[in-house]
């Protein structure tokens, strides 16, 4: 009974994953592609960077790498605090 | 480490701090930016405590953390400039002054002197980067201790 419910459940993920395989569109196409094309246009002339990753990474979304920022602050606040010297 | 591997330490981390330094002042031109320059630099921090022990990077510990302080300070501020029209508006792109030459439409070879704030950005990043990831290398070298020198 139990080897029977595992194969059935096996079965059942395959068949999802193979669907969604079957119905995905063609590699590297995007499924939206509207801010692709308005980083290209309008990077040059917005942030006045060739760069357009840099562009989006510290102009369009600053937020993120304020974010990553934190991260990085917290990770090292973390290490300090674990590898501190105790007295005893 | 043995004398070899001291001896190519020695003429590597200048070589690498250089890198660690183009790849942050050019991150508005070219691929990489203030994380990736920033990387690079602290891996020559890396490299002198794999090649010459604890002792050599134990009095960088106050200077990386101030490092690292001082860049997310200047990182915020700069995204403050903006703070007229929206919190990291690039106000300095275009302006003409300080990083604010246009740039050339389509391909071309790049002009330093664009991008606005993103350079400072860049750099205010790459100081903090190689601050943090520095700071925790010492910190680790520091409790690790190093007795297969």
């Amino acid at each position: 009974m139990r080897r029977w419910a595992i194969l059935a459940g096996f079965l059942v993920v395959t068949g999802c994953l193979f669907l969604a395989g079957a119905r995905m569109r063609p590699f590297g196409a995007p499924r939206y592609d509207l801010m692709d094309r308005y980083f290209n246009a309008w990077s040059q002339t917005e942030a006045a960077t060739n760069n357009v990753v840099t562009a989006i990474v510290f102009d369009y979304r600053g937020y993120d790498t304020l974010g990553e920022a934190t991260v990085l602050f917290t990770a090292v606040v973390g290490v300090a605090l674990i590898l501190r010297k105790v007295k005893r | 480490m043995s004398v070899v591997v001291r001896t190519i330490a020695r003429m590597l981390v200048p070589v690498v701090l250089i890198f660690g330094a183009y790849v942050i002042l050019h991150g508005h031109l070219t691929p990489g930016g203030g994380f990736q320059g920033g990387a690079v630099a602290a891996s020559a921090v890396a490299l002198l405590l794999v090649a010459f022990g604890t002792e050599s990077v134990k009095g960088l510990k106050a200077p990386f953390s101030v490092l690292e302080d001082l860049g997310g300070v200047a990182f915020v501020l700069l995204g403050l400039l903006g703070i007229g029209y929206t919190f990291f508006f690039n106000v300095l792109a275009g302006s003409g002054g300080l990083f604010g030459s246009p740039s050339p439409l389509g391909p071309n070879e790049g002009v330093l002197n664009t991008g606005g704030t993103l350079p400072l950005m860049n750099w205010a990043v790459g100081l903090k980067v190689l601050g943090g990831l520095g700071a925790v290398l010492v910190l680790f070298g520091l409790f690790g201790g190093d007795d297969d020198r």
